[in-house]
């Protein structure tokens, strides 16, 4: 049975390679300095949605992200590696969002796509580690969740069954379709770009895109529809202005605060076994461990 | 998050190279496959970022998986199941990397879902790929047999296999026997044609056969019963499919430990010819080695490259009598000629991979329609220069990987003699690259004739004549008394007519050409890029040195001074 999979991915700053100004005085994120990377867990959600492809012939992966116009990068991405297509939610009105916004930006979008199946996700983007949004998505298209996915197992007659992996080993559950699958980065990593899909989609643009650059594009595009990248703004995916963007969320920032580790913070210990005990003991009071 | 590719811009600089043009127009030809397939470039810049764009995949993969693999790689090794190959864990990981990458069959054509790339790439791929794995690189590497089935088998055969072969299955060329190593023509491997099969049966044991469990493999085989020399010999494809041969063991060997080296009992193996019979030695098996043998000169190249950077990262780091070993002369004279040599090696490498590149294609473009007159001579040309060219670029660059190796080792001093550095592993992989696919010796034999035609002459003086920046001019110059001693030596040894006495100092001399040709390849770097400044200083005076070296061995001795060296 071929399968209707839409993958939800994010660009996010690298900050797995954090260089001396990665952040600004006032203690926010200095985008500009750290490299737009596809949200690694995202990668882990792609490949599980490509293997469900390989099971499936005729199965649609679909990558959908909501960013500003350079997020088409992601799109593009995904297309190297083998998904069927994408879309790109980017409108002035969506930014600022927090996670509450960015799920219902992205439930509306999903209900703009014919009969879904599964949407598989990873379990938390790297820039803010909240892990909601995913299950929020869910909640809002009343589809049930199964989060912390490592593999997913098989998917045959309206069912779904799932490895998770939880803090104190795995579980295999079964769920029925749609569901909402978030996937945690100790799955299989994703598939290299591909050779002849890199040929394929390398001028694939968004029309901002297209508008951006100088040259002219209507000819390769007229000859190579696949070639068009679909963004979406609020209109078309009929979301309630006040629901998205800053305001839409009410997640406020209040302060923030920069955690410098001090070198007075260490304690020495010996290695005999008094003093390991004594850590261990220590360490389950304060609830570090246990 | 390593890239391979990325992280080394002289690959880029030899990317891009002015014959590139002439190279893509043809393999392209005019880009007449642009509306046919949705992968095919639309004009030239557009299959150079192509180039650029799966290069960059090829480097990801090399750095963040093949490398880090290399390690397990070498210590866990293949191993015989059931006669046939299981590879190493880290193996399968890298290979099926590379096959869902899409980067097999890099150089055959679309039709057989090819990605229709010239030499130059697929040979730039090799070359990162081995720097990541050496012994790695074999098993993929040897995709470039289906160039064989692509230029000598019939249309039915090529569209059975090729398409297999980009799919990601792997190839095997199975030449060498117990009694025929470098001399193949006592091939004794029987191929018989079964009539009541319809179908010709092999019977025999070939023995340190790369990858000899491979899905297809072209296999040299006696196919006229009673012949006992290379006349007797044809060139067959099996498939392991039909199955018939069993892997009897894999070698135990001193470095590229990942690939596996296999002894092959055929029993009753179907097979079918490739091409006509009779000309498997002759006409096939050349056609086969050239290729071969450019890819273990790419080998030698990424090998030299890995013992520079490791030699280089440890001369930094290590520090004794209060600094960096790399500020002592004697380290850094080490590392800034390890480095030349790589410059130098990698140079011959591209220009002959173009070499190769415009006269094959040419070649195939002949079999779809006649040539102009002006592309008949070129191609003319250029196969001269590849055939001049492949077996210095092997010789050369693998005797230069072993140098390097051997310097990275010692860079690291008691350390790089444990096993704990990386060095230690690529000194053993380096050694076998001035082996197999013909020896070192056995290229100068391949060489010598260009030296005493005149061709490697010819080229010299046509690489003088190209524009270099004036600030170069001093180089040049070297070079040019260089030629003049190379000349002149040549002149004493040929003049002699006696074969014993050429082939004594054929080594000398194609070295002595080399080292020329070599020198004005990093003008021409040095010209197009500042970076190369270095190299081409620092090789000119190493050349220098080694040119002189043998012309006063040339010219201090004598017909009768060979007595000396007979054996007795």
């Amino acid at each position: 049975m071929s399968l209707n999979i839409i993958v939800l991915a994010k660009q996010v700053p690298d900050t797995r390679n954090v260089g001396k100004d990665a952040m600004k005085a006032d203690g926010t994120v200095n985008r500009a300095a750290l490299a737009a990377i596809f949200n690694p867990e995202d990668l882990n959600a792609l490949e599980q949605a490509l293997r469900l492809k390989d099971k499936h012939p005729g199965s649609k992966v679909t990558v959908l992200t909501m960013g500003p116009g350079r997020a088409a990068e992601i799109i593009r991405e995904g297309l190297y590696r083998g998904a069927d297509g994408g879309y790109l939610l980017t409108d002035r009105a969506f930014a600022g969002a927090d996670t509450l916004a960015t799920s219902y930006a992205l439930a509306c979008a999903i209900r703009k796509i014919e009969q879904v199946d599964i949407i598989i996700c990873g379990r938390q983007a790297i820039d803010g580690d909240t892990a909601q949004v995913g299950p929020q998505v869910a909640e809002k298209l009343g589809f049930p969740q199964i989060t912390y996915a490592e593999e997913i197992i098989e998917v045959n007659n309206g069912k779904i069954i799932v490895k998770r992996r939880l803090e104190r080993g795995i579980e295999v559950v079964e769920g029925s379709l749609p569901m909402v699958v978030t996937v945690n980065g100790t799955a299989p990593d994703c598939r290299p770009r591909n050779a002849k899909l890199i040929q394929k989609y390398k001028y694939a643009k968004t029309v901002t895109e297209k508008q951006e650059e100088s040259e002219d594009y209507t000819a390769l595009f007229d000859a190579r529809p696949y070639l068009n990248l679909t963004e979406w703004s609020v209109n078309d995916v009929d979301c309630d202005v006040k629901k998205v963007g800053l305001a839409g969320s009410p997640t406020k920032v209040k302060k923030i605060e920069n955690v410098v580790f001090q070198v007075k913070e260490s304690k020495t210990i010996s290695g005999s076994d008094f003093d390991v005990e004594e850590l261990i003991k220590e360490l389950i009071a304060n609830h570090t461990i246990g | 998050m390593a890239n391979y590719y990325l992280d080394n811009t002289d690959l880029k600089h030899h990317l891009t190279h002015p014959l590139m043009k002439r190279i893509v127009e043809l393999k392209e030809r005019n880009f007449e496959e642009k509306d046919k397939f949705d992968y095919a470039p639309v004009d030239f810049e557009d299959a150079m970022d192509s180039y650029d764009k799966v290069l960059e995949i090829v480097g990801e993969i090399s750095g963040d998986i093949v490398a880090p693999n290399a390690e397990d790689v070498d210590h866990e090794g293949p191993q015989v199941i059931n006669g046939h190959v299981e590879y190493a864990s880290g193996t399968k990981v890298n290979l099926d990397a590379l096959v869902k990458a899409g980067l097999m069959g890099i150089t055959l054509p679309r039709k057989y879902n090819g990605l229709n790339f010239p030499i130059v790439p697929y040979v730039m791929a090799a070359d990162i790929v081995s720097r990541a794995d050496a012994g790695f690189v074999n098993i993929w590497g040897l995709q470039d047999c289906a160039e064989t089935i692509n230029e000598f088998a019939v249309e039915e055969q090529k569209s059975r296999y090729l398409p297999r072969v980009s799919a990601g299955e792997t190839m095997a060329m199975d030449l060498t026997e117990p009694d025929a190593g470098s001399d193949l023509q006592a091939v004794m491997l029987k191929a018989s044609y079964s009539e009541k099969d319809k179908c010709w049966h092999l019977n025999g044991v070939k023995r340190f056969i790369t990858n000899g469990d491979g899905q297809i493999s072209l296999v040299l085989a006696r196919s006229e019963d009673g012949t006992r020399d290379g006349r007797g010999l044809s060139m067959f494809i099996y498939d392991r499919n039909d199955g018939g041969v069993t892997v009897r063991r894999i070698e135990n060997k001193m470095g590229i430990k990942g690939s596996p080296t296999c002894e092959l009992v055929f029993k009753n193996a179907k097979a079918e010819i490739c091409g006509d019979r009779k000309m498997g030695l002759i006409k096939y098996v050349m056609a086969l080695m050239n290729g071969a043998r450019l890819g273990i000169a790419a080998q030698s190249v990424g090998i030299s490259e890995a013992a520079y950077r490791e030699g280089l990262a440890y001369a930094k780091e290590r520090r004794q009598f209060g600094k960096a070993i790399i500020e002592f002369p004697a380290v850094y004279e080490m590392l800034a000629l390890m480095k030349a040599k790589l410059d130098a090696s990698r140079s011959l490498l591209y220009e002959t991979s173009r070499f190769v590149d415009i006269y094959k294609t040419l070649m195939h473009i002949s079999d779809e329609r006649k040539l102009e007159p002006e592309e008949r001579n070129e191609m003319k040309k250029y196969q001269r220069l590849a055939d001049a060219f492949t077996p210095i670029v092997k010789g050369i660059s693998s005797e230069f990987c072993n140098q390097n190796a051997y310097d990275s080792v010692q860079i690291h001093g008691g350390s790089g003699f444990m096993k704990d550095y990386a060095c230690e592993r690529i000194y053993r992989d380096a050694r076998i690259t001035s082996i197999y696919e013909g020896t070192t010796q056995l290229q100068i034999v391949a060489a010598i004739r260009h030296v005493t035609t005149g061709n490697y002459l010819n080229q010299i003086r046509e690489y003088e004549k190209e524009p270099i920046n004036p600030e170069l001019y001093n180089l040049r110059n070297k070079l040019t008394v260089m030629t003049d001693l190379y000349e002149k030596a040549v002149i004493k040894v040929v003049e002699t007519k006696d074969n014993e006495y050429i082939d004594f100092h054929a080594r000398r001399m194609v070295e002595m050409a080399a080292h020329i040709i070599m020198g004005y390849l990093l003008l021409n770097d040095a010209t197009r890029a500042s970076s190369f400044r270095r190299s081409a200083e620092v090789y000119t005076n190493f050349a220098q040195s080694e040119v002189r070296k043998h012309a006063q061995f040339i010219e201090t001795f004598d017909v009768e001074n060979l007595a000396d060296y007979r054996s007795y």
